[in-house]
């Protein structure tokens, strides 16, 4: 029975590319050059009969530059022209060091918040008021203030993963069931003890659970950051290209970014299944 | 060290201590022996131009010694200038310098001296970056991430006065390109092509303190339109403007090469207007440096701007002109297609209408930075309310546009230079006064002054 639903499931996926990649071959047939009463020098000027680099690439087009890309993702012909594997590398570290910040912070955070409900009260309106905030809000700001863009993208990364990571965390310790910790308390365990050894193990997959949204949030920021400041990264890549109006190039980062940010959060789902447990 | 002198050589100092070469007790000692190195190879130069036949020059040294030699040598060669200008070369204070760009074909000189070596003849080691949009060339300027960049002329004018940010003295040490802007419409426009009709037209723009900005708007108001009342004018990067231009959200727009003549070349646009046509002559872009960089780093200033001004000389030149396209063309600088860059640099161009076009001085580069062009920008900038109250318009000028320093370093390097710093300018047909700014404010009938 599974067998054969994802036998089917296969096949449907298969169908959907096939007509997807149908309809993008359909819709980017070539059209007409410039009508044939032009004078050939004004005609050549507007290259004509010359393949445009702009447009909608047709799919062979797209296979061209993807394997042209990706066979050949390190090079490195000066400061702003790097392969995608480059690029990639500087946004996961941007990504990461951003992510390893907000987690130092939230998950302690999360704890006191989680288990003081005095604290909760307390920190709850800023939390409220911070966590909405577009990324692209903070980056002027960061700019301004850390004059520095590479740690700006990083702390927009930061701010942005924050949230979800604390809240999750907070959620999780509130919710440790009562009854082990009444067991904790009358077997007279430490505070330190009882926090790692019975709230951090019942809180765990809530925590994972935050910690794979911020990621989801962290890719999604570091993309629009990047753009931003320039330089180098997947966001600085599509930036460059659409400066060149090149969609082909365009269309292929996108690709590359979804790759990417499924690859994340399958790590973080990864994750999540090892400290998941029954009661 | 030398990795090639003898370890077992009681003389010679192994050890990282001393100086950077190791032959020396300190890094002051290495460097005197440097200078009198530089002034032997001065001398020596000098020498063998003299003597062409070295038998000639020992001759004559034998005969009337050596001490005489020198002195008569000196009496009609400067040799003394000769040397401290080589030593001027030699003692840079900084050689990794990083130089902002935004992909436009106005930062010709600056991206071409890169590839080109125009920088690692002067012993400089540049990394060229290219950078997302106007503001943030500012933010990193006024952060220190950049010692120089590519800049909208008008922009070291308004950072230095705090307009749109905190006030920061910026220079502008040269002037990187003049002419090479275009007004370009929606080819759905061809039939209005008197800017009388263009009411209610929305119009891209790169930037407020933008050379684009005060020259759209001198056109659209000599032509009776309030630029702030009956037309929109939107602040937008040159690709969103194809973009826009071919979505139908803009009309047209002024802005920089090579994205006219890309409109053209997508079939979306048309040029309708060279800035040329508007202000012959009239700057765009410039050479930017922080005050701050410029006295603390003397030599390497000095360095960097005979660097760029032989850059733009050479840019200046049609016959260099097929040899830079190539040299800028890469996706490591402006990105483009060779066709739209060629057509842009030599001025042989489809219009967009059909016809080709030529206009030779479409793109010209002249890197003298003359205050007279300052104070025109400091009027339309008053003009159009950006800037308020009382403006000292020459002394503004004089502290923002370099043109002493300019001009000794260009005379130094055997460049022309102008006579005088200030220069009247006729400006569709009407005559602009360097002397008379606010009489030249005050003759506008739309103005927010």
């Amino acid at each position: 029975m599974t067998k054969s639903l994802n036998f089917k499931s296969l096949l449907i996926s298969v169908l959907l590319l096939c007509a997807l990649l149908l309809g993008w071959y359909i819709a980017t047939l070539p059209q007409a050059a410039l009508t044939a009463n032009v004078d050939p020098e004004y005609a050549a000027l507007m290259g004509g009969g010359a393949v445009k680099k702009s447009g909608m690439p047709t799919p062979a087009e797209f296979g061209h530059t993807l394997r042209e890309r990706l066979s050949d993702p390190f090079y490195d012909h000066g400061p702003n022209d790097k392969g995608i594997g480059i690029q990639l590398a500087y946004s996961l570290a941007r990504v990461l060091s951003g992510f390893a910040l907000a987690a130092l912070v939230a998950i302690p955070l999360g704890f006191v918040v989680g288990m003081s409900p005095l604290m909760q009260r307390a920190l709850n309106p800023y939390i409220q008021l911070l966590k909405p905030i577009s990324p692209l809000a903070w980056m002027p700001l960061a700019l301004y203030t850390i004059k520095d863009s590479s740690a700006s993208a990083i702390f927009v990364i930061f701010i942005c993963s924050l949230w979800p990571m604390l809240i999750n965390t907070a959620y999780g310790v509130a919710a440790v069931r009562r009854d082990w910790l009444d067991v904790a308390k009358t077997l007279e365990v430490s505070a330190l003890r009882k926090a790692f050894q019975v709230v951090l193990p019942a809180a765990a997959p809530t925590i994972l659970t935050g910690m794979r949204i911020s990621m989801g949030i962290a890719w999604l920021v570091i993309v629009a950051a990047e753009m931003l400041v320039g330089g180098t990264g997947i966001g600085y890549f599509v930036w460059n290209e659409w400066n060149n109006l090149s969609l082909t190039n365009v269309i292929f980062a996108i690709l590359m970014i979804g790759v990417v940010g499924m690859m994340l959060d399958m790590m973080f789902g990864g994750l999540s299944r090892l400290v998941a447990y029954n009661d | 060290m030398s990795g090639f002198d003898d370890p077992f050589d009681p003389n010679i100092q192994l050890s990282g201590k001393g100086c950077s070469c190791g032959r020396h007790a300190s890094q002051a000692e290495h460097r005197q022996d440097e200078d009198a190195r530089i002034s032997r190879v001065v001398e020596s130069t000098v020498m063998r131009a003299l003597f062409p036949h070295d038998e000639t020059r020992r001759n004559f040294i034998r005969a009337v010694g050596a001490g005489t030699a020198l002195a008569a040598v000196s009496t009609f060669f400067p040799l003394s200038a000769a040397r401290a200008l080589a030593a001027d070369r030699a003692a840079l204070e900084k050689t990794d310098l990083k130089i902002g760009f935004v992909p436009i074909t106005c930062a010709t000189p600056i991206i071409m001296a890169g590839p080109m070596g125009f920088y690692s003849r002067e012993g400089l080691n540049v990394s060229l970056l290219k950078t997302a949009g106007w503001a943030v060339v500012r933010d990193k300027v006024m952060n220190k991430e950049y010692d120089a960049s590519h800049m909208l002329s008008p922009m070291p004018l308004a950072i230095s006065l705090g307009l749109g940010s905190q006030a920061q003295p910026v220079a502008v040490a040269a002037i990187e390109n003049i002419n090479g802007q275009a007004i370009t419409l929606h080819v759905k426009h061809k039939d209005k092509l008197d800017p009388k009709q263009w009411k209610g037209f929305k119009f891209g723009l790169p930037f407020d303190y933008s050379i684009h900005n005060l020259l759209l708007r001198y056109f659209l108001a000599e032509h009776g339109l309030d630029p702030d009342q009956d037309v929109e004018l939107r602040i937008m990067s040159p690709p969103d403007m194809v973009a826009n231009l071919r979505a139908g959200n803009i009309d047209g727009f002024l802005g920089p090469e090579p994205f006219n003549q890309r409109a053209v070349y997508e079939e979306v646009g048309f040029i309708h207007t060279l800035s040329r046509d508007i202000w012959d002559g009239h700057p765009c872009c410039a050479f930017g440096v922080s005050e701050g960089f410029a006295k603390t780093h003397p030599n390497t200033f000095a360095a960097l701007f005979r660097a760029i001004a032989s850059a733009t000389d050479y840019a200046h030149k049609p016959e260099n002109r097929a040899d830079i396209i190539k040299a800028i063309a890469p996706a490591n600088y402006l990105n483009q297609p060779i066709p739209v860059l060629e057509q842009v640099m030599t001025g042989r161009f489809a219009d967009g209408l059909g016809k080709v076009r030529n206009v030779p001085d479409r793109v010209d580069f002249d890197p003298f930075p003359w205050p007279s062009m300052a104070v025109w920008m400091l009027s339309q900038l008053k003009r159009w309310g950006y800037l308020k109250g009382e403006v000292n318009y020459r002394q503004v000028a004089e502290n923002v546009f370099l043109a002493t320093d300019a001009r000794k370093r260009l005379k130094e390097m055997g460049l022309p230079v102008p006579a005088s710093n200030y220069a009247r300018y006729t400006i569709m047909g009407k005559v602009f006064d360097p002397a008379k700014p606010e009489q030249y404010l005050k003759s506008f009938k739309i103005s927010r002054a």
